[in-house]
């Protein structure tokens, strides 16, 4: 037979999950950007518990240990690794409370997003028509803005506040799902299995979230990690401009702004260190979906 | 002396999941003036037994045996400006598809005038009329014109008209011909096949034309070598060949030729596909889909000449046709 | 063309009506326009006054129409900071904010380029895997943390170059412009540099595919089989082809980049539209905020089109079926 000069056969037991395991952990980047923010998500749950100092505990703050350089002793009678800001406070543990602040405003508007984005991006391809047609006319415009306006003009008319920041970001980013999630929904909407359940009768329903999303799951994956650094970039840069979360909860990015005046003094670490940790945060999350792209991408499978 | 003699070429490709042995010990000659058909199913290696001869192999790939003589000077090995300095002068390529073989974004003009002063210090109005008197050499109606459009606006025949032009501009000794005709009407293939022969028949140019299809070799040939998983299987002159193959899978494949004489005769097909060049087995390539393989055919045979000129890697060749 | 010209002409207008809509319907629905538009200072009978003249006690749709008309006329109310017509101000910092935009745009092109084209070329090499990675980098890093870095090496301890304000200008076109004198030129090239980071990244990655990609082309290949040098071949066949997509992203990200001005600025100070926005935002000059609103959209409307045209004009195929 004509079968026996077949390549070698395939592995037994290959479910896409494992397969997609197995090819993510090719690059070692990817695993390092994950072991990274596995660290970083650890560090921000646990951080009441570990951080030397609760920096909003105004009791524990003393004005006479402000702006002591990296590696000295403050009055508390510990070592202040990372310096301390101009109010005394400790700038690791507020590193450690910031990141809580950027992950939970980054995390959070990303799912919030995803869920708006991806439930109208399945609409508009499931419905076709006019419905979709107004829904990608609004995701075009949207995609057209550049997130950082739309945002500024968001938290204008609404004010501070993590909540509204939550906000903004779900504004400025569904768009991106929904746009992904209707391209791959036109794909899968054209395969026999979904005319198979069109023609069983199955409710709409349960074709759209049974049948349609969990074949758009892959780029949707791939989107939604990609948008939480770009949320968490996005939260940093409008606190930064002091329109994102109020000074009584500091974010990484209204850690670097508060240190922005003392740097041209030389007090650099102010700044300096809270700007690493974002820094690390985003470039792990970014190698991470980086690599998931090229495993989950089906153009570049040989 | 003749054109080109290929000996013992070997081209392999080195992927990361292993070595591709594409072209394996091919060796054939083209004389003055002459036309050779080179003739497989795809993934057969013509087509890079074809770049290996214009020094096109790209990485992974890698010539790693044998010599390519051209009018008696070795390609093999050439240094790359020597090489660069034949190509497109004394060996032309045509490609298989003419709608993706001239650049889109650069007038037809632009890419002539740049082949002719690649190799001759002409100023650009000189260029320019070789170039027009070219194109109107294969057909081309109103090249003054023409030679203003872009790409795009010519029809598929046309294209390939142009880029057989661009392959004429130096008059070279051997023009390589890869399916040139595979993506064109029936009609335009006539045409072309026609233009082409009187062309190299008025020039002296010698041709190696690969193609998948005997009935456009037939017509057109001298020699003919047939290739099967890197390896020419069957060689001779092209009457020859075709009227009395030796080789099972020639004799298949002029069996699942359409013909007019066998009306009501169902075609013959070939079982199987091609094997993967990757993970080929020991022996004959072909025997996993010949029905006269038999445990013989665990070991390569050599290509042994069975009639005079007439060459055959077989273990058990057709030789009950030949006539007495 | 025409037909097509008019037509995105047509698409742009439909924009502009669907952006004031919008900005029309967060200040006069969503907020309290009363708040937005009229000065927390003034007393109950210029309150009321002002009602009446911006037409509040009208239906919504004839609001809208009331808006729509001051804006044609270029009224867009005035700032209660700065007493004067909120568009005024806007055009005295715009060309401020497009000097470093333009800027920028400049510094990515001259810097990515030529690495993207470097690292598609030599795609496994150690060089392209750095700049590679630098642009990962360059993706990742947040705007205004690089930005305060840039100050700290640059200003702060080397004390090479000013960390904020335009410095010195000169007047050309009755506009002064602080590209035009050194001390100018010193102030511009950090914000810059800052804006241009994000760019960089882009310009490289996408030469990189293009070159990439466009390498396997066969009219590539067909290029080198005609025997042209490989300078030829990498900056006319690849890279004519390549200069239409990153052309149009780098056209398409001047908006982009005007908009992230406002991050530059507030951090080097550079007193340009995108500094005089968060300025206004941070004391809820809010007829400001809706006057640069509508000329970031206006901007963008004539951006996007001009893009379209530049593409049409660089690629032969668009301008086909746009006749089609």
């Amino acid at each position: 037979m004509s079968t026996t000069t077949l390549p070698a056969p395939l592995p037994k037991v290959e479910t896409p999950f494992r397969r997609f395991v197995s090819e993510f952990c090719e690059s070692p980047l990817a695993v390092g950007g994950l072991v990274v923010f596995a660290i970083i998500a650890l560090v921000a749950i646990f951080a009441p518990w570990i951080a030397p100092q609760n920096p909003y505990d105004l009791a524990v703050l003393d004005i006479m240990d402000g702006r002591m350089e990296p590696g000295s002793v403050g009055g508390g009678g510990y070592t202040h690794w990372l310096g301390t800001d101009d109010q005394g406070r400790d700038m690791l543990s507020g590193i450690m409370y910031g990141l809580r602040i950027s992950l939970l405003v980054g995390v959070g508007s990303a799912f919030i997003a995803c869920l708006v984005g991806a439930s109208l991006g399945l609409l508009a391809a499931y419905a076709g028509g006019r419905t979709d047609s107004v829904i990608m006319r609004v995701v075009d415009l949207q995609l057209s803005f550049p997130t950082i306006l739309a945002a500024l003009m968001i938290l204008a008319f609404l004010g501070k506040g993590i909540f509204n920041v939550v906000i903004a970001l779900v504004i400025v980013e569904w768009a991106y799902y929904a746009r992904t999630v209707r391209g791959s929904a036109l794909v899968e909407r054209r395969r026999e299995y979904i005319e198979a359940a069109i023609c069983l009768a199955l409710p709409t329903r349960r074709i759209l979230f049974n049948h349609l999303l969990p074949n758009c799951l892959p780029p949707l994956i791939v989107v939604g990690t990609m948008q939480i650094a770009r949320a968490i970039a996005l939260e940093a840069t409008l606190s930064f401009l002091g329109l994102g979360v109020p000074i009584t909860e500091p974010s990484l990015g209204l850690l670097i702004a508060n240190g922005y005046e003392y740097m041209l003094s030389g007090k650099y670490w102010i700044s300096f260190y809270p700007g690493i940790a974002l820094l690390i945060t985003i470039v792990a999350i970014n190698l991470m979906g980086d690599q998931m792209r090229d495993v989950l991408n089906p153009r570049l499978k040989k | 002396m003749n054109t080109l003699e290929v000996k013992g070429l070997s081209t392999h490709f080195f992927t990361r999941a292993g070595v591709v042995r594409a072209v394996e010990d091919v060796s054939f000659t083209v004389g003055r003036g002459k036309v050779m058909g080179l003739v497989g199913e795809s993934g057969s290696g013509k087509t890079v037994t074809g770049f290996s001869v214009i020094g096109l192999v790209d990485a992974p790939g890698r010539i790693v045996s044998g010599e390519i003589l051209f009018k008696g000077r070795n390609l093999v090995g050439m240094g790359e400006e020597e090489l660069r300095d034949l190509r497109g002068n004394r060996i032309a390529m045509i490609f298989q598809d003419p709608m993706m073989t001239l650049n889109p974004v650069l007038r037809v003009d632009t890419q002539m005038i740049e082949t002719v002063q690649a190799h001759q210090k002409v100023d650009r109005e000189t260029a320019r009329q070789r170039a027009r008197d070219t194109l109107g050499m294969v057909g081309i109606p109103s090249p003054d014109e023409r030679l203003k459009s872009y790409p795009h606006q010519f029809s598929g025949g046309m294209r390939q008209r142009v880029a057989i032009a661009i392959a004429l501009l130096h008059q070279p000794d051997l023009i390589i011909a890869d399916e040139p005709t595979t993506a064109l009407d029936v009609t335009i293939q006539g045409q072309i096949l026609a233009e082409v022969q009187k062309l190299a028949a008025n020039t002296g140019t010698s041709l190696i034309w690969i193609t998948h299809d005997l009935s456009v070799v037939a017509g057109l040939a001298d020699d003919i070598a047939v290739m099967y998983a890197g390896r020419i299987v069957e060689q001779g002159s092209v009457d020859q060949v075709l009227d009395v193959p030796f080789h099972p899978y020639t004799h298949g494949l002029i069996g699942s030729v359409p013909s007019r004489n066998k009306r009501g005769v169902a075609l013959r097909q070939i079982p199987g596909t091609t094997p993967s060049l990757m993970s080929l087995p020991p022996g004959c390539a072909f025997k996993t889909r010949c029905e006269r393989a038999d445990g013989a055919c665990e070991t390569m045979p050599a290509l042994a000449e069975l009639a005079p000129g007439r060459f055959a890697r077989c273990v058990h060749p057709h030789l009950e046709t030949l006539p007495a | 063309m025409l037909i097509y010209l008019l037509r995105r002409i047509m698409q742009s207008g439909f924009v502009l009506v669907a952006m004031s809509l919008l900005v029309f319907l967060g200040v006069y629905a969503v907020g309290d326009p009363i708040e937005i538009l009229i000065s927390p200072d003034a007393d109950q009978i210029e309150k009321e006054r002002a009602i009446q003249a911006l037409g509040l006690d009208l239906p919504l749709w004839q609001q809208y129409l009331v808006f729509v008309g001051k804006a044609l006329q270029g009224d867009l109310g005035r700032s209660f900071v700065f007493n004067e017509p909120a568009i005024q101000l806007i055009l005295q910092r715009m060309p401020a904010t497009l000097e470093l935009a333009f800027g920028s745009m400049f510094l990515s092109i001259l810097i990515g380029l030529p690495l993207g084209l470097y690292a598609g070329l030599r795609p496994n090499g150690a060089i392209s895997k750095g700049i590679m990675a630098g642009s990962i980098l360059g993706f990742s890093l947040p705007t205004f943390w690089v930005g305060l870095m840039l100050i700290m090496v640059f200003a702060v301890q080397l004390g090479w170059l000013p960390s904020t304000g335009r410095g010195d200008t000169a007047m050309l076109f009755g506009i002064s412009w602080s590209f035009l004198t050194g001390d100018g030129l010193s102030h511009i090239l950090l914000p810059a540099i800052n804006l241009a980071l994000f760019k960089i990244s882009l310009v490289i990655r996408l030469t990189r595919a293009g070159v990439r990609e466009t390498m396997l082309m066969d009219y590539v290949k067909f290029a080198r089989a005609k025997g042209l040098s490989p300078f030829r071949v990498t900056f006319v066949h690849v890279f004519k082809n390549i200069l239409i997509p990153v052309v149009t992203v780098v056209g398409l990200e001047l908006g982009g980049t005007i908009a992230f001005s406002v991050v530059t600025e507030s951090v080097f100070a550079w007193p340009g539209m995108g500094k005089l926005i968060i300025d206004s935002i941070n004391v809820l000059d809010r007829p400001v905020i809706v006057a640069y609103l509508m000329m970031i959209v206006l901007m963008f409307i004539v951006i996007n089109l001009l893009v379209d045209i530049v593409y049409t004009v660089l690629d032969p195929r668009v301008r086909l079926e746009a006749k089609a």
